[in-house]
């Protein structure tokens, strides 16, 4: 054991001796090198480490890119129907032209790389705390690093309804870009914002979204995840609720080399609903996509719900981690986990560890994890009524996945997903 | 329960139900011990422990090195930790590895020489060793025609068997039921054969350090063909002070033959907690079954976490023919620190894997227990039906692996898990691990979590039932699925326990 700790923590120094972190202002300066310390504490993540069983993270971790070819015909276009705020980032650096004008009612939007010279600013009680809350009982060191090295990102700051939701786009041109991204936002009591993620990023992409919701304030937030199949990303995205308030995540994912998302929610005030959900395409060897859902309710009377679909074939991999933590004195707690997969050939697999962890008595806390093959009596139905085989799958795969779609809202957003969907299915 | 006063109490809990919760406290009801002379080697471990036991056990000496190597490799392991269970550190150093009662000096030829104090302990635990008593205390078994209620019954006292029953008439059988010492001395091929190759010496920490100091446990062999013609049961009794107990079960069901196995333990109360360490493997061939029940009723520790039974167990079954099949159950009451996952190897084509549990944990009590079913053989099956009910400051984790290999083609699996809390204090958790690598098979989990259900409660209440009755009847109805799986003489003693546990917990 002792060995093991020491290696790691060999492996963590060697990693982190020709780190540079980013020139920034003072108190951005402080959070890096506060991550910093933390990361030498808890040493990057390893093979062997429980929390990253079933997906390998040394390529997430490792100080160079592993090269990737980059591929047409991804998601950037997926939001194009929907006015909105574009922000748009290419390779990880800001690209001005492309991006809206920032100014917009009821929401302040800044750039990190600009806002971090100022002494004074809100996102300094924001950057890396709620990153360092979500590192109990389970460390994440990959967010920590991102909180020590990002090098740009946005601050959001929503005082009211914001008229429009935010769209930071992802492009990418280069096949060795290693892009770290550490977004912050702040919703006001009552205040609401639609955040929408498209694009495969970079070669390697991590990403931190750090968000405090106040209480009966909303935050809605819409993710493609680029069709392109050789990135890799690990993204994290730490929310703390305050009561009364809503959080609702969904994302969309089709291949990549390596996808893991991150997930932590806290639920600190009475009342308050957060609801993450997923859909997964992998279509081919060597493709892994892992979500890691960790939901802590520590006030009474939350609701929280996880639902997560994949479908996979060709060797493609699905990862689910999600657990439910219920503290004690989190009474009248609604907690619903649901990670299903749908395996459309033999070489495909599932690996699965839904958990729970309640220590209150007044609760309802159930999960349940499925993995099997298309109905064959529902695809011989289909096809009895004329309905060619692969249409036919595809209509069955398209039944499974709407449940987890259900959970986006907007009917528009609904409709955008649901036609890049339909897409990737025809082109696969 | 002493700790229950008047702010843990929710609204509707009458104080007449308090002043029963109180009065109610520390009914482990075989936590008495027999005053007997017992001989200990010396205190502690190291390989001239380990040479002593085998040399009581006069066992040839590839069982010698094997125990040995097993010892050396324990040296080299750490204690797993993964487990959401704390207690103090384990000194082994500070503990018997070896206890007997002096009159087992010399073997005794048969049970009527054995010390009449030993047969006075089992005769009150209501495991008489006569053959013509029938597992007295049982009720409802006078209702079961007289061949039905034969059990045959290895006692085992600390470190030794006591006796084993009905060898005579297993026989003629060619059923082979004895103590494991007496297989390593009278079968070594048999036990050589098997011993380790379901639980290798190298398994866990806990299996190492049983395959170096296992004192005594049971030999299971039915041969081909043959349905054992009465349940086979053991019955373990720790009664010396700071000593371990490391017992060691080998079961083997030759091709097409069936055995229905039955387990049952229990300890004195003790201030100072005491360690067991089981191994039990299980070899089924082709078309053979294997029932194996246990009702695990270690001293649990009294009311403020004191004492009980640390127990850490591994059990397996390997499946190794076709159409092979095993079902565990186990109604988890006792121990204060539980570490268990009995678990199916499915290796045989349609060779199918059952694991029925209750876990009861009260007071200080944690548990950790679950199991792995593992398919590797085409069309295999498993079910998986846990139950887990905490009470006073209790943890109690299901903790499980269903394991799909690519192989495994066409195999299903279908697991639930249910966890019950009874007061604020006590926690439930579920640890499920799901791994599917092949698509033509199905896997289905789910778990819930919840209350003593309000309206269930209200109906009962309605009907004139008192709360406490109440609750037990909803929790023997949570439990039903893992009872109705227990043999006829678990099922009844089951019922029992479960009322008992839950008695002085309504909340």
């Amino acid at each position: 054991m002792m060995a093991l700790a020491r290696a790691k923590s060999e492996a963590t120094e060697a990693r982190l001796s020709g780190l540079v972190l980013p020139s920034s202002g003072a108190w951005l300066e402080a959070a890096r090198r506060g991550a910093l310390a933390r990361l030498r504490a808890m040493g990057l993540p390893a093979r062997r480490d429980e929390y990253w069983r079933f997906t390998d993270p040394a390529s997430l971790a490792a100080a160079e890119v592993m090269p990737a070819t980059v591929m047409a015909g991804g998601d950037d276009g997926v939001f194009d129907g929907i006015e909105r705020v574009r922000i748009t980032f290419v390779d990880g650096r800001f690209d001005a032209a492309q991006s809206d004008d920032l100014a917009a009612e009821g929401i302040e939007i800044e750039r990190l790389a600009e806002a971090a010279t100022r002494d004074l600013h809100w996102a300094r009680e924001l950057y890396g705390r709620l990153e360092e809350r979500g590192q109990s009982p389970v460390a994440r060191p990959l967010a920590t690093l991102n909180s020590a090295n990002a090098t740009d990102g946005v601050l959001i700051r929503v005082t009211g309804k914001a008229a429009k939701p935010v769209h930071l786009l992802y492009l990418r041109k280069s096949e060795s870009s290693d892009a770290k991204l550490h977004h912050c936002i702040k919703i006001e009591p009552g205040a609401d914002l639609t955040l929408l993620e498209s694009g495969p990023a970079a070669a390697r992409l991590s990403s931190v979204l750090e968000v405090e919701i106040g209480d009966g304030a909303g935050f809605h937030h819409v993710r493609a995840q680029g069709r392109d199949h050789e990135r890799r990303a690990a993204t994290h995205c730490f929310a703390r609720l305050g009561a009364q308030s809503t959080f609702k995540s969904f994302t969309l994912t089709a291949n990549g080399a390596l996808t893991r998302n991150e997930c932590v929610i806290e639920l600190t005030g009475d009342d308050a609903v957060a609801h993450v959900a997923g859909v997964t395409i992998g279509d081919g060897a060597g493709f892994v996509q892992d979500d890691t859902v960790f939901i802590t309710h520590d006030a009474v009377g939350c609701e929280s719900r996880q639902v997560f679909k994949k479908v996979l074939r060709n060797g493609a991999t699905g990862v689910f981690q999600g657990k439910i933590l219920v503290r004690p004195g989190a009474q009248k707690t609604d907690g619903y986990q649901k990670s299903q997969s749908l395996l459309l050939d033999g070489d495909s697999q599932f690996l699965a560890k839904p958990e729970l962890e309640i220590y209150a008595d007044d609760v309802i806390c159930s999960h349940g994890s499925t993995s099997g093959a298309i109905d064959e009596t529902a695809l011989f139905y289909l096809r009895s009524r004329g309905v060619p085989l692969k249409a036919a799958t595809d209509l069955l795969t398209l039944a499974f996945l709407a449940e987890a779609l259900d959970e986006v809202e907007d009917p528009r957003l609904a409709a955008a997903l649901q036609a890049q969907l339909e897409a990737w299915l025809e082109r696969r | 329960m002493a700790d229950i006063d008047q702010t843990d109490v929710k609204e509707g809990v009458d104080q007449d139900t308090v002043d029963a919760v109180a009065r109610l406290s520390g009914t482990y009801k075989h936590g008495w011990s027999t005053d007997i002379e017992m001989d200990y080697a010396p205190k502690g471990l190291g390989p001239d422990i380990v040479r002593l036991i085998s040399g009581k056990n006069e066992e040839p000496e590839w069982m010698t090195e094997w125990r040995l190597a097993a010892f050396a490799r324990w040296q080299k392991m750490t204690e797993p930790k993964w487990a959401m269970v704390n207690y103090p550190e384990i000194d082994f150093q500070d503990q018997y590895y070896y206890a007997r009662p002096k009159s087992m000096a010399t073997k005794p030829k048969s049970l009527d020489e054995v010390d009449p104090k030993l047969l006075a302990t089992y005769a009150k635990l209501g495991i008489p060793l006569k053959e013509q008593m029938i597992l007295a205390g049982i009720e409802g078994a006078e209702t079961v025609p007289a061949e039905g209620r034969k059990v045959a019954v290895d006692a085992v006292f600390d470190s030794v068997s006591v006796g084993t029953t009905f060898q005579a008439e297993l026989k003629k059988a060619g059923v082979i039921f004895c103590s494991i010492s007496e297989a390593i001395r009278e079968h070594p091929e048999l036990v050589r054969k098997y011993l380790g190759t379901v639980v290798p010496a190298s398994d866990n920490f806990y299996a190492t350090l049983n395959s170096a100091v296992f004192s005594d446990g049971s030999f299971v062999y039915v041969p081909p063909g043959v349905r054992c013609p009465m349940e086979l049961s053991t019955y373990f009794r720790i009664n010396a002070e700071n000593t371990g107990q490391f017992e060691r079960t080998l079961i083997i069901a030759d091709k097409g033959s069936y055995v229905s196995y039955l387990e049952g333990c229990t300890a004195p109360k003790r201030d100072i907690a005491q360690l067991h360490a089981a191994v039990v493997e299980i070899i089924i061939e082709e078309d053979a079954e294997v029932k194996y029940s246990t009702v695990q009723n270690w001293y649990p520790g009294d009311e403020n976490g004191k004492g009980g039974i640390y127990n850490f167990v591994t059990k397996r079954a390997d499946c190794r023919g076709d159409r092979a099949k095993v079902m565990w159950t186990q109604v988890e009451t006792g121990s204060a620190v539980t570490w268990k996952y009995p678990s199916c190897i499915l290796r045989g084509d349609d060779s199918q894997g059952e694991f029925y549990s209750i876990a009861i944990a009260n007071n200080h009590q944690q548990a950790d227990t679950g199991t792995k079913m593992l398919h590797l053989g085409k069309n295999t099956k498993s079910r998986i039906v846990s139950k887990g009910i905490s009470a006073g400051k209790a943890q109690n984790t299901y903790r499980g692996l269903v394991s799909m290999h690519p192989r495994a083609k066409n195999s299903r699996n279908f697991t639930q898990c249910d966890s019950l809390l009874i007061g604020d204090k006590c926690g439930a958790h579920t640890v499920p691990y799901i791994e599917v690598r092949n698509n033509s098979s199905r896997v289905e989990h789910e778990a819930t979590t919840s209350k003593v259900d309000d309206d269930q409660l209200f109906y009962c209440r309605s009907r004139g039932i008192d709360e406490e009755s109440a609750v037990a009847l909803v929790v023997n109805g949570f439990c039903k699925d893992v009872l109705q799986a227990l043999p006829m003489e678990f099922a009844m003693e089951a019922q029992q326990l479960v009322a008992i546990s839950l008695e002085g917990s309504v909340g």
